[in-house]
């Protein structure tokens, strides 16, 4: 009796966790199956197996506190492999991406990049967003000295030879925009950001910036990632600059909400009180909601509302994938631009290379070029992409407005030149003479 | 000085209400119940989207209209019935099979709560027709074989087979209508971005108080938990309801032998939590984000509450709850550093002074009280309890 009753609750159980799953998966997969189905183009193993793809990894978090944001990245990357499949591939073969997901979890993020790397075979993956993340699986990329294009701006300090970097260094977004603070908004600042690498990097090098420049840092502050309880800093912001002052804002993610909120509740207007944050792109203010960021300012590279025939081109063409009422940002353009140089570079040697050999692609992506939505951009040998650097206000239909623009692209520096144990010193992976080429003494 | 207090009392008074708000629902479902749902957060989160729907419902009226200033009381009514029904599901679903072990319950709504946070990020247009065809098929499939004399006999195999074929059937469905319709029906509704609520036009802005601003969405926030915490006390004080989930908390045999129906009792009450775990994500939905995480960020924070102010006392919560808020923000904006001259003192409390720090000053508060209170403020008095 027992027996029985005992099969027969395996049988139930089992056959609900395998109708679940069934169902589970039914329901997650829709959105990243479509998409990587027309990108591939009849994927499926045969023309894998066959080898006429050329199989490259998507290594980002599509579950997780990070999600929010690398899912859109995940977007345009596929869209940029969509189109060049569509324009008939690269070196005669169609692209294949294969997805994973890091789950917002960084030695996820190293497993699955080894698993990308030995299981795979891709040829270079495109992903990370976190500073965190990128740091758990330079080891990896370095140990199998492959390739990675990381698609976000960071806080430098970092130059490895095998991360190409097409998001902007520092001093292609922090350093211009509290050049342009000073200039136009005062010389008293607040440094608000999460409790991470980059913030905390980031406002090392704002410190030394400000100071140099004659102004002060009157307070910072740093909250958990996640966390959302502001208050205990709108006071400090309220008593350290009472008669108003420049907030420099490095939060990331959910935080933003709440300080935006809690800064319009608390009577902080940006008239007074003028925000520049670096982490608040097209996407977040539909997030956060225009009225409470109306007026405040971000810098980036690029903005949705660039104006020039290929960003119309790009924002069309994701629409037209995507969905009419989806926006652009900037770290999605850099995961597009990422693609199209690889791409470029796969041309220049004729052939993807293979999983264990890509030396020759890492040099041929120095010096590729594009006329990117952001305007022209080209790699130097220090592995980082010249960029225009934007000042942007946001306005009532939740854009940016831009305000200020650099006359051209801004020459990348990874190693910042305001922190003291890294002035003076560079990075150019072509050179042979120097023992260490990504960090040497000019 | 008075100035500073007042408003350190203010600031951490209003700390304090979002966290009893939010550790409410859990006060009755972990501390009357006993069951530690992992997915208390995630209610709260299912309230604050609820919030946004309701939102997004009240700006067909058009943005300025009268009628959209009223839309946060509607958004309240209509988190507290979703969450609650969520909350019963739930009850109905999984918890009242793990009842007495608290161990598999944790795990099994840990994983509920992730479920429930894919879910929101997956939700689309064909995965609402794909789980309805699944439920229609599985339940009414179920419901005609429960009519055979032989039912018990085929229990397993039918459960098994029905399982899935109503996979299959919504497998189908789903491809037929993704192929059909495209972009229109597997755009996700809300996808992994975090969504916008507004406040109000009247909970917009702040008070002013001499040189300081209150903000309104805090009072409101304020208002809200004083009425959820009255009205929890009245419920279960002065009801009929109230006082058969008061009797089964203390002894659930005995008070089975008196004929109260204690599985209803187990559901309401569950009900009851997760609704009001709903009211909280709405009201917390004025104030920070609300995204498939919102509730991560808060399950810990209720936990402690309850932890602190002592299991299964409501004043436990609340004094928990407003103690930790002061606490925070004490600690946080390094008040206590101004308030002495020995520099050593000073330079350790502004070390503190962040708010990150701060959160550390206040766990390792907690865990040196839990050692001389391992019971909490307000422990359970009696023997009845466990028994």
């Amino acid at each position: 009796m027992e027996r029985q009753l005992g099969r027969r609750k395996f049988l139930v159980y089992g056959s609900a966790a395998l109708g679940t799953s069934i169902l589970l998966k039914s329901c997650a997969t829709p959105t990243t199956t479509e998409t990587t189905d027309a990108a591939a183009t009849g994927g499926d193993a045969p023309a894998a197996a066959s080898g006429d793809t050329i199989k490259v990894g998507v290594l980002h978090s599509l579950s997780g506190t990070m999600a929010i944001s690398e899912k859109s990245v995940v977007d345009s990357t596929l869209l940029a492999i969509k189109q060049i499949n569509e324009a008939g591939g690269v070196a005669g073969k169609q692209i294949e991406p294969i997805l994973e997901d890091g789950s917002s979890d960084w030695p996820t993020f190293a497993e699955k990049a080894r698993k990308l790397i030995d299981q795979d075979q891709v040829v270079a993956i495109f992903g990370c967003w976190t500073s965190a993340s990128r740091k758990a699986v330079l080891p990896v990329f370095e140990e199998k000295n492959h390739l990675l294009f990381y698609p976000v701006q960071y806080e430098g300090q970092e130059c490895s030879k095998n991360i190409f970097y097409t998001g902007a260094a520092p001093n292609q977004q922090i350093e211009p925009s509290v050049e342009w603070l000073l200039e136009n908004k005062g010389n008293e600042f607040f440094l608000v950001g999460s409790d991470y690498v980059f913030p905390r990097t980031a406002n090392t090098i704002i410190k030394a910036q400000v100071e140099a420049s004659g102004g002060t840092v009157v307070g910072e502050d740093y909250l958990p990632l996640g966390n959302i309880e502001v208050s205990p800093i709108i006071s400090k912001i309220r008593s350290d600059l009472p008669n108003g002052g420049v907030i420099y804002n490095t939060l990331n993610g959910d935080s933003n909400v709440a300080f935006f909120k809690e800064m319009e509740g608390a009577g902080l207007t940006p008239d007074r009180y003028p925000v520049m944050s670096v982490s608040i792109a097209e996407e977040e203010i539909a997030a956060i909601g225009k009225e409470y960021l109306l007026g405040q300012y971000a810098a980036w590279n690029y903005f949705m509302t660039v104006d020039s025939p290929e960003n119309t081109a790009f924002v069309d063409a994701f629409k037209a994938e995507y969905g009419d009422s989806r926006v652009v940002n900037d770290p999605m353009e850099a995961g597009y631009i990422a693609v199209n140089l690889w791409k470029q570079a796969v041309e220049k040697v004729g052939d993807a290379g293979t999983s264990t050999d890509l030396d020759a692609i890492r040099a041929a992506v120095i010096g590729t070029e594009m006329d990117a939505p952001e305007g022209p951009v080209r790699m130097y040998p220090n592995h980082h992409i010249s960029k225009t650097v934007r000042i942007g206000e946001v306005r009532d239909d939740g854009l940016f407005e831009i305000i200020s623009e650099t006359d051209g692209p801004v020459e990348p520096q990874p190693w910042n030149q305001f922190v003291q144990e890294t002035q003076g010193f560079a990075c150019d992976w072509t050179r042979t003479d120097v023992p260490d080429p990504g960090r040497f003494e000019i | 000085m008075a100035a500073s207090i007042l408003d350190g009392i203010f600031n951490g008074l209003s700390i304090g209400s979002i966290l009893l708000l939010a550790a409410l629902g859990l006060a009755i479902v972990f501390g009357l119940m006993g069951v530690i749902n992992m997915a208390h957060g995630e209610l709260m989160m299912l309230g604050a989207y609820t919030t946004t729907v309701v939102q997004r419902g009240f700006r067909l009226f058009g943005d300025g209209s009268p009628l959209f200033d009223f839309y946060i009381f509607f958004a309240l009514i209509a988190a507290f019935f979703v969450a609650a029904l969520v909350g019963l599901a739930l009850e109905r679903g999984v918890i009242r099979f793990l009842y007495g072990r608290p161990l598999e319950t944790l795990l099994a709504t840990w994983g509920v709560s992730l479920i429930l946070q894919q879910f929101v990020r997956s939700v689309s247009g064909v995965v609402t027709a794909s789980l309805i065809v699944f439920c229609l098929s599985f339940f009414g499939g179920m419901w005609v074989l429960k009519k055979r004399t032989n039912f018990e006999q085929i229990r397993g195999w039918a459960i098994a087979a029905l399982l899935i074929l109503s996979g299959v059937l919504a497998r189908v469905v789903n491809r037929l209508l993704a192929g059909a319709y495209g972009l229109a029906v597997t755009q996700p509704w809300f996808g992994a971005q975090n969504q916008d609520v507004t406040a109000p036009g009247w909970l917009r802005g702040g008070i002013p108080m001499g040189a300081y601003q209150l903000p309104k969405t805090r009072i409101f926030i304020m208002a809200l938990t004083i009425l959820c915490v009255l009205g929890v006390y009245l419920f279960l004080n002065r009801t009929t309801w109230g006082m058969r989930i008061r009797s089964v908390t203390q002894n659930r045999n005995m008070s089975a032998c008196l004929g109260i129906p204690t599985q209803k009792v187990d559901a309401l009450t569950f009900a009851l939590g997760s609704g009001l775990a709903g009211i909280a994500g709405c009201g917390v939905s004025l104030l920070g984000s609300v995204g498939p995480n919102t509730g991560q960020n808060y399950i810990v924070n209720t936990f402690m509450v309850v932890v602190v102010g002592g299991v299964g006392k409501l004043i436990g919560t609340v004094v928990g709850a407003l103690g930790i808020g002061i606490a925070d923000y004490v600690v946080g904006t390094g008040m206590l550093a101004n308030l002495t001259n020995n520099e050593a003192v000073e330079g350790f409390f502004r070390f503190f002074a962040t708010t990150s720090m701060a959160k550390v000053m206040v766990f390792l508060l907690i865990v040196v009280f839990l050692q001389f209170r391992p019971a909490g403020l307000f422990p359970q008095k009696g023997r009845s309890v466990d028994a």
